[in-house]
């Protein structure tokens, strides 16, 4: 390990380019609607996209992140002096080098150390940085920093947690949910209580109660937590890095550093992945602190092992759910309580609190109801943001308990949830009016309505294909004890930022005439982290400009914010954003076109005008002039905000309150093959539909279907995060022993897209990207049941449970 | 010490390698080749795949030097040398198998392998030849499609 490493590259660093694409054939291909590539397709395909992880600078140094090996204790020592005299070290920083006052972050709550501070309250926390010329010199510099820890107690669950004596896991709370709650180690609490459930229960003819368990679920993005910190001349820094939200970011990172904004200066590097994952901070600030003290880029990335404790992970819950129903299949109430482990800190928990509470009876018609939700501080992993965050666990339970209920009543499961299924002008719990489509009944129909994979699927002419059968390639059976289980699911999510949030997004159009041909250029800061924003950036630019070339701009901080690319929001907000700039931009081109061409046709005055194919145009269809010729050599230039309709906040004692901004739907039948002597499942088929209002990139929206679907599924059978009782530590920290599913796990996905608008939003788009997630798990519990005979309140399911081994 | 070795083809050599550096970190390190990816560094993801000496391997888990004097053909070294994508890369773009794109680079030298040894794969086969690379956005449909619309189109051209 000497020196810096070499690159035989000639560029002096690697660092995020923007994307020009054209639409091939006619000028007016590549809107929306159309199944248009993804403008980095290309570069995707040949290596050449620069992932965050593959950045670098001449004369770069990698920063190394030592963290705790215990879960909760107080620090008596820490000793840098060996590591700092370590040849190729740098610098090493602790808490006490931290150079301004702003010594915590976090997404809502700064609760968060940017480096531990006196103690410890996780597995993983982070306690010291070392830069080093080499990975391998900062990894082994770090491990000769001595810790000295004395453990804590350590809280775990809710008894530990709320229990007599229960140690804190926060001892001094002053953040604006320390107020409401019952106890200092919950972070939040959102009840919701509607009509008379306890009257309603005595109309019900059947009650079915349970107890149901679900485990910690890791995002697993491919891509590691890494980025490039680079010191600037001006005392600022440059950062390049994968994150789902750039402004965001920056909020908290710069007062850590002591900088204004400005001098902290964001560029989206390429993003493998995120799913919630990316939310939270991991190595953003602690990359600034090293490039900033030592004068040099500095690079961090993680491997895998330290992944599994650089992000926040899925809420953990523990749900408490009674249902009733009257004998002709009409639900009475629901009363149902959740309990969230967050972890050590606040993360995204006050959101997944709202959420699960809004959404905990699912998409159906309840008029007496009785919610809770809260979420707990432990010294487990710290728990946020991930996929359908709050409606995924919910969804796992009230689905199990919908399937429960039909079985007490005799009635077909499809048809008892399509009988209770919400419909437009429905009432949520939280007294708000659904005042859009929502297609329950017709999603469950369609999705019951696609043909079924032939039984014995794994037979061919030459016997049992085992890769299609439970055990795989063990080649544990060839079809004995191999029994067939189907199970149906709905869900419900919402769509954007909540609860009253000022929730919107910016974009920068640009117009301009380049070799005589108009180029649209957009600008936003939406972090694409593989979802396809960029694809629809650009087929929106297109629709509504009429010009063929788009280039995507980098993403960063020298635009408006573009908002987080979670809760399924970026199409609706940033897409919204660009079309809402585009509009802006049409309308100067015309004024230009007006002041020039006015008076050679009177089409200018009268006529509803439109750009495409390069011209403006009548709604008549008549062309009246190049865009090419009314810009010449000046450029049309807009940068504005879009925002949805606003929202409230739930009110903190009965949950009222009109808090989201748009539901989506999803529906998946499961199909399962359980080897039930050795408690092996092998899904055969999920098939999902689902309402999209509006498909703007119709293979995409399938893609996402399927990926989210296939999460889903993982967390039905094999994902989970275990997290030792006693001593809190991560047990399964790889991808070894973290098992997501591979391509012989999944199966055949059908998938059926509806399109039913919604009014409110642009192009009656709505998000897609979190609904596939909730439905996919509870189907395949499902469908595991119904093969199995077996109650199956926890996921995921594990051979164990289904062997009674 | 030194390690030299053939990349795609051209003659590649670093100096001051580590003993403990894999083969994975001196391509994207040292030779400027990061289109190999990194995303578990534990031989359980595939996305670091390339050929050494033909056979497809994790890149993460070969140490640089034992690529000393043998032939290394990565994600870099698929596209033909007018820059043409090969008929795996286009299909990948065009069936929509490629999203955030990190498993991307390791799933096209394996598939590439699969196409060369089964020209004609059965989705079991597919399956089978694509099981140590791990995909997080796409659930495989696509992935799948792409495969086969590569192996159709390889075929039509014969």
């Amino acid at each position: 390990m000497t020196g810096h490493p070499t690159r035989a590259a000639t560029a002096p660093g690697r660092t995020p380019t923007s994307v020009t694409q054209g639409a091939d054939g006619s000028p007016t291909r590549g809107g929306i609607g159309e199944s248009t590539m993804r403008p980095d397709g290309i570069l995707k395909v040949t290596g050449e996209f620069a992932y965050s992880s593959d950045l670098w600078h001449e004369d770069m140094l990698w920063g190394h992140t030592l963290r705790s090996t215990v879960a909760h204790a107080r620090i008596v020592s820490i000793d840098t002096s060996e590591a700092l005299a370590t040849s190729g070290v740098y610098a090493v920083l602790t808490y006490d080098d931290l150079p301004t006052e702003v010594r915590h972050y976090g997404l809502e709550i700064r609760d968060t150390p940017v480096l531990a501070h006196g103690k410890v309250r996780h597995h993983g926390e982070p306690v010291a940085l070392v830069a080093a010329d080499h990975p391998e010199t900062a990894r082994r510099a770090a491990a000769k920093i001595r810790v000295e820890y004395e453990e804590l107690p350590v809280v775990t669950d809710e008894a530990s947690a709320t229990g007599p004596g229960a140690v804190l896991v926060h001892e001094h709370r002053d953040d604006h949910h320390s107020g409401h709650v019952p106890h200092p180690n919950i972070v939040h609490r959102q009840p919701i209580v509607r009509g008379d459930a306890a009257a309603a229960a005595e109309r019900a003819d059947v009650v079915v109660t349970g107890d149901y368990v679900f485990g910690m679920q890791d995002q697993a993005f491919l891509g590691p937590e890494s980025g490039l910190a680079v010191p600037a001349e001006d005392g600022g820094v440059d950062l390049y890095v994968a994150t789902q939200w750039l402004h965001s970011d920056l909020r908290q990172i710069a007062p850590v550093l002591g900088l204004p904004e400005k001098k902290v200066r964001m560029t989206l590097s390429g993003v493998g992945g995120a799913f919630g994952g990316r939310e939270d901070l991991s190595m953003q600030i602690h990359g600034c602190l090293l490039a900033l003290r030592t004068g040099k880029p500095v690079k961090i990335v993680y491997n895998r092992f330290e992944s599994f404790f650089g992000h926040v992970h899925r809420h953990p819950a523990r749900l408490h759910y009674e249902h009733g129903a009257t004998r002709d299949g009409r639900l009475t109430h629901v009363r149902c309580r959740i309990v969230l482990d967050g972890g050590a800190y606040a993360s995204a928990s006050p959101a997944v609190v709202g959420n699960a509470a809004s959404l905990s009876i699912g998409p159906y018609v309840v008029e007496d109801v009785d919610i809770e939700a809260i979420a707990l501080y432990t010294n487990n992993p710290p728990c946020g943001a991930m996929r359908g965050f709050g409606a995924v666990q919910a969804c796992f339970a009230y689905e199990a308990q919908m399937d429960k209920v039909a079985a007490e009543l005799g009635l077909d499961p499809v048809e008892f949830r399509q009988i209770n299924a919400m419909e437009q002008g429905t009432v949520m719990p939280t007294g708000q009016v659904v005042d859009s489509p929502a297609p329950v009944a017709e999603l469950l129909r369609r999705v019951k309505a696609l043909p079924m994979p032939p039984e014995r699927q794994w037979e061919t002419t030459e016997g049992a294909d085992v890769r299609a059968l439970p055990g795989g390639l063990s080649n544990t059976t060839h079809g004995e004890g191999v029994v067939r289980g189907v199970g149906y699911a709905v869900g419900i999510k919402n769509v954007g930022f909540s609860e009253g949030f000022d929730d919107y997004s910016t974009a920068r159009v640009r117009m301009e005439v380049i070799n005589g041909e108009p180029v649209a250029t957009v600008h936003t800061a939406m972090a694409e982290v593989g979802q396809g924003g960029v694809t629809v950036h650009a087929q929106i630019a297109r629709s509504e400009l009429g010009v063929s070339q788009v280039t995507i701009a980098p993403a960063d901080t020298r635009v408006g914010s573009a908002g987080s690319t979670s809760a399924s929001r970026q199409t609706y907000m940033t897409g919204g954003a660009v079309k809402n700039s585009c509009e802006a931009v049409r309308e100067k081109v015309l004024e230009i076109g007006r002041r020039k061409f006015g008076t050679y046709h009177p089409a200018w005055a009268t006529a509803e005008l439109l750009l495409e194919g390069g011209k403006v145009v009548t709604d008549g269809g008549e062309a009246l002039a190049d865009i090419a010729d009314v810009l010449e050599d000046e450029a049309v230039d807009v940068e504005l905000e879009f925002r949805h309709r606003p929202t409230q906040a739930f009110d903190l004692r009965t949950g009222q309150g009109n808090g989201h901004v748009q539901y989506s739907f999803a529906a998946h039948r499961a199909v399962v093959e359980v080897d039930t002597e050795l408690g092996l499942v092998k899904v055969v088929e999920l098939a999902c539909a689902q309402d999209v209002g509006k498909a703007l990139n119709p293979l995409s929206v399938v893609g996402q279907i399927q990926g989210g679907s296939t999460q889903g599924l993982g967390v039905a059978v094999m994902e989970e995060i275990v997290v030792d009782p006693v001593t809190a530590k991560v047990r399964n920290p790889s991808f070894t022993d973290y098992l997501i599913p591979t391509i012989l796990d999944t199966p055949t996905m059908p998938v059926d897209v509806l399109e039913l608008a919604d009014e409110h939003a642009p192009y009656g788009l709505r998000g897609i990207g979190e609904a596939p997630t909730l439905s996919s798990t509870p189907a395949v519990l499902a469908a595991i049941r119904q093969a199995t005979g077996l109650e199956l309140t926890r996921t995921p399911v594990r051979p164990e449970h289904l062997t009674g081994a | 010490m030194r390690v030299t070795f053939t990349v795609n083809g051209r003659r590649q050599e670093a100096d001051d390698v580590w003993e403990g550096e894999s083969l994975l970190y001196v391509l994207r390190e040292r030779m400027g080749l990061p289109g190999s990816k990194n995303a578990c560094e534990q031989g359980e993801c595939g996305s670091c795949t390339v050929r050494l000496d033909g056979v497809p391997v994790c890149s993460c888990l070969v140490a640089a030097g034992q690529a000393e004097g043998r032939e290394v053909v990565t994600v870099e070294g698929l596209a033909g040398k007018d820059g043409r994508l090969s008929t795996v890369q286009q299909a990948f773009v065009d069936a929509g198998a490629v999203q955030c794109g990190f498993c991307t680079p390791g799933l096209l030298v394996a598939a590439d392998e699969l196409l060369e040894r089964t020209p004609e794969p059965s989705d079991g086969d597919i399956r089978e030849a694509l099981s140590g690379n791990l995909c997080r956005c796409t659930g495989y449909e696509k992935i799948l499609d792409a495969v086969r619309l590569a192996a159709a189109r390889t075929g039509e051209a014969v």
